[in-house]
């Protein structure tokens, strides 16, 4: 770890998710004011020491909002990483390991799936299926599965060529046993880093997405749906706009540069 | 041949290349009995290692076709049994240590489990009595404190540890046949002794049988009874191993010898040049109607170009692919 923590993009990345990660949970248990109760007195109030954020229109406090709209920002980028990678690997693992038509097929897919843009594919789904948040999720993660493919087809071409799996097959292992033992595991350190780096685009879509009411519902806090109500405020309240922004900034950075940090740590040791 | 523990007949492998179908190993015969060892002599390119991986199985499927012959190990024909079965050898009654210790270990697993695995596989052995089992081999291997290095990574030991190693994970399952193909080449020289003399002991140990695949005719001279030097896919002589540095019989054979530098005192006269075989190994693609050593051959005469030649007695047990010895 002390290793890993020489690192400045590592090093920054790490405590710009923390906090993140850190506000979503605290905002579990506590947030300083009930993040979806309204209060008509104290509309479009500036920063304060009552409202550290301020208000928005119906005087609710925006940084309790933004506070709960972190945890649906990691529960979104959660969801999608974990289907992309579920279903990715998988079918990655099957186009490296049998080749000629799987290989061809599970990769011609893909490329299908990449040429389609993800958010008017998103809006398509949100179009049949209604706007929600479980929709959006499941829209991403359709989307993420070909990055996952490519990237495991990839590196486990170049696993299942090395020696080491040879001299396992040579003891004995099973092609099971090899591909759980020794192809996997060697595959963990590129997708962690994908992952990472997947799960900022995640955060950014599912704002992108609710900004455009696909997403997250009211009144439920959202920082793309925030960002969206503020627009009509900007001039007169900005903070309203200012602060969930900052958010989403803040934890893509955040995310983004913890993912170079992990590839810079671990890359000497790969490949 | 009844006491051979591993009897080749006549294997023949081919692969799919873009290049064409290349026949990588032609009709190659030869035994090794229980507790010898035999060495598998040849150039780079030139089968042996293909040869091993035969007996295992492991020629790649997609590519690589076995065209015909019968490998009969303890009289049962490996080439007869479904995967299953042969996976069950592997590592187990057969097994094989690799060329490099750098990249046949997997870079990312302790090496304690790697030495336990083959034990969980074909044994049957809880982890824990595995590991156990695995510590007194890293011990037998002469790894200082086993027990830490159980928990150590490869890129943590030394190359010669590493194989140290690799032989550990070979022997765990007291197979009656080890393959060791060029286990040395990697090594520094005097690491090389130390390796060689552990097989050497392992070997005496577990009376087993060891198939080494080398290029090196001094490891050969040192670990081998018996020798089989093969040349473009083929076998070109066998012979004991004195006959082979005394009465050498095919001409490559006697190139391979005069090839290897010796140590002169500058007293004694001009330095000799080293001497090399002059050309390359024939492409395995070409059809040879005759020797296939006959382009680089100092020996060469009128039917070496026309006609293959068989495997002629030479003398006693020792056997030569080469026209000088028809009658």
């Amino acid at each position: 770890m002390k290793k890993h923590l020489k690192n400045i993009n590592f090093r920054c990345g790490l405590v710009l998710t923390t906090v993140v990660v850190l506000a979503a949970v605290v905002s579990l248990f506590w947030t300083p004011y009930d993040a979806n109760r309204m209060d008509p007195g104290h509309r479009l109030e500036a920063p304060s020491f009552y409202h550290l954020l301020g208000t928005d229109q119906y005087g609710r406090d925006i940084l309790s909002r933004v506070m709960v709209g972190a945890v649906n920002s990691i529960i979104v980028g959660l969801a999608t990483v974990a289907i992309g990678m579920m279903a990715g690997v998988v079918l990655g693992l099957i186009a490296a390991y049998f080749g000629k038509w799987a290989d061809e097929s599970i990769m011609r897919l893909s490329d299908l799936l990449f040429g389609f843009p993800a958010v008017l594919t998103a809006i398509l789904i949100s179009a049949i299926w209604g706007p929600s948040i479980s929709n959006v999720m499941v829209a991403i993660g359709i989307f993420y599965i070909p990055v996952f493919t490519r990237l495991t087809r990839a590196v486990a071409l170049g696993i299942w060529g090395r020696e080491f799996i040879e001299a396992a097959r040579a003891s004995g292992a099973s092609e099971w046993a090899i591909t759980f033992r020794h192809v996997l595991p060697n595959l963990l350190s590129p997708l962690i880093i994908q992952a990472t780096i997947q799960f900022a685009v995640a955060v950014l879509a599912e704002a992108g997405l609710s900004y455009l009411g696909l997403g997250t519902q009211p009144p439920h806090a959202s920082w793309g749906r925030m960002l969206y109500e503020a627009q009509t405020f900007m001039e007169i309240s900005p903070w309203m706009c200012i602060f969930p922004g900052l958010a989403i900034a803040w934890t893509v950075l955040g995310f983004n540069l913890l993912g170079d940090g992990i590839r810079d740590n671990l890359d000497p040791y790969m490949l | 041949m009844s006491s051979a523990l591993l009897e080749i007949q006549d294997l023949t492998v081919s692969f799919q290349t873009s290049q064409g179908v290349q026949r990588a190993v032609e009709q190659v015969s030869l035994y090794i009995e229980e507790g010898e060892t035999l060495g598998l002599v040849g150039e780079s390119g030139c089968g042996k290692s293909v040869t091993a991986l035969s007996v295992l199985g492991l020629v790649d499927r997609s590519t690589g076709l076995i065209e015909s012959g019968r490998i009969l190990f303890k009289g049962k024909n490996l080439l007869d049994l479904n995967t299953e079965a042969l996976r069950r050898l592997r590592g187990n009654a057969i097994s094989m240590v690799f060329q490099e210790p750098m990249t046949s270990l997997n870079p990312i697993l302790p090496v304690g489990r790697q030495i336990a695995e083959p034990l969980m596989t074909h044994q049957g052995l809880s982890k824990s009595q595995a590991y156990a089992l695995a510590t007194t081999w890293l011990e037998r291997v002469k790894i200082p404190m086993a027990r830490k290095r159980m928990q150590e990574y490869p890129h943590q030991l030394s190359g010669g540890m590493r194989q140290r190693v690799m032989i550990a994970m070979a022997m765990v399952c007291n197979p009656s046949l080890l393959m060791a193909d060029e286990p040395t080449t990697a090594l520094d020289v005097s690491t090389q002794a130390q390796i060689l003399h552990l097989i050497e002991k392992l070997k005496a140990d577990l009376k087993m049988s060891v198939l080494f695949i080398t290029h090196d005719l001094g490891i050969v001279a040192q670990t081998a009874r018996r020798v089989v030097v093969m040349y473009a896919g083929q076998v070109v002589e066998t012979a004991s191993v004195t006959d082979i540095f005394d009465k050498p019989a095919h001409p490559y054979t006697r190139g391979l010898l005069r090839s290897i530098p010796r140590m002169q005192p500058s007293t004694d006269g001009p330095k000799k040049r080293l001497q090399e075989i002059k050309g390359t190994l024939p492409s395995l693609d070409t059809f040879i109607p005759g020797c296939r050593f006959a382009d680089r051959c100092p020996e060469v005469f009128e039917p070496c170009r026309l006609k293959r030649p068989h495997l002629l007695p030479v003398q006693g047990k020792q056997q030569a692919r080469c026209w000088l010895y028809v009658d």
